[in-house]
């Protein structure tokens, strides 16, 4: 089950994310990015990370997607003139990607931990909302603190930025 | 390839892959919204290696900062959009290539 699961989630990830950067409208790319999103959120599902998979499908999938494509509303973005591809850009990272596909298993077959295989219910859990947020207001809330202080500096940076000069 | 036996080297080799796509998006793309769209893409790359080595060390750790990871990203998302509504509203224009007047 288990294979089968990792091995469809996987290729449509590759898929879409091929997609999201390949295609020339905006909101086609868009689309793309909440399907990249979402399946990545069912791969963390699988990871058993649940409250995670929540979190990404609430904040990624919803949040950010909405004010990217609010975005592309608001500039009217049309669709990028056809250019003829960098060649020379386009070998060099399909050189280096294929580089990784075959290079990566094979650097992480020299640690032995990476061929570790788990399966479902044998995870020590830990991807609960409780257990998460038992580390969130202990060990971690001084960072915590922190987060909320970058979200309010974030969204007054954001109200100034979009304010029209009232000068001009 | 062992395609019957998920292992923690498959999760990181996927994550890898997405990653390079996103930095392809970043790096051929001249639309300053699809660079941000990969940037997100990479941020997501990021997050599913830290997910995937927390599982399989049995760390409830990784996944903390991958909730850091994301308030970040929904902060930055807000910021980097904010940004580029003002520099269309000068430019009339989100093609990278078209802003260079900081270069000498």
């Amino acid at each position: 089950m288990e294979p089968i699961f990792f091995w469809v989630l996987a290729v449509g990830l590759v898929v879409s994310a091929i997609g999201l950067v390949a295609f020339r409208n905006p909101v086609t790319s868009a689309v793309c990015l909440v399907v990249t999103l979402v399946m990545e959120a069912a791969l963390f599902v699988t990871l058993e990370a649940y409250f995670l998979a929540v979190v990404q499908v609430i904040v990624y999938a919803g949040a950010v997607m909405v004010l990217f494509l609010f975005v592309i509303m608001l500039l009217d973005v049309k669709e990028e003139a056809r250019q003829r591809p960098p060649w020379a850009k386009v070998v060099w990272v399909v050189a280096i990607g294929g580089g990784a596909v075959f290079g990566v298993p094979r650097i992480a077959s020299l640690f032995p931990a990476a061929a570790k295989t788990l399966h479902w219910g044998q995870g020590k859990g830990g991807g609960s909302a409780a257990e998460l947020g038992r580390l969130l207001f202990s060990s971690y809330s001084p960072l915590f603190l922190a987060t909320g202080v970058l979200l309010l500096v974030a969204t007054v940076g954001v109200v100034v930025l979009c304010r029209k000069d009232p000068e001009s | 390839m062992n395609f019957a036996e998920i292992t923690l080297g498959h999760y990181l080799a996927l994550s890898s892959v997405l990653f390079l796509i996103g930095l392809a998006g970043v790096i051929l793309r001249r639309s300053l919204l699809i660079m941000m769209m990969s940037l997100e893409l990479l941020l997501n790359a990021a997050n599913l290696a830290l997910v995937a080595v927390g599982r399989f060390q049995g760390l409830p750790d990784p996944q903390v900062a991958v909730f850091f990871v994301i308030t970040v990203a929904a902060a930055e998302v807000a910021l980097g959009l904010a940004i580029l509504v003002a520099i269309f509203r000068i430019k009339k224009t989100t093609a990278a290539d078209q802003l260079a007047s900081l270069r000498f």
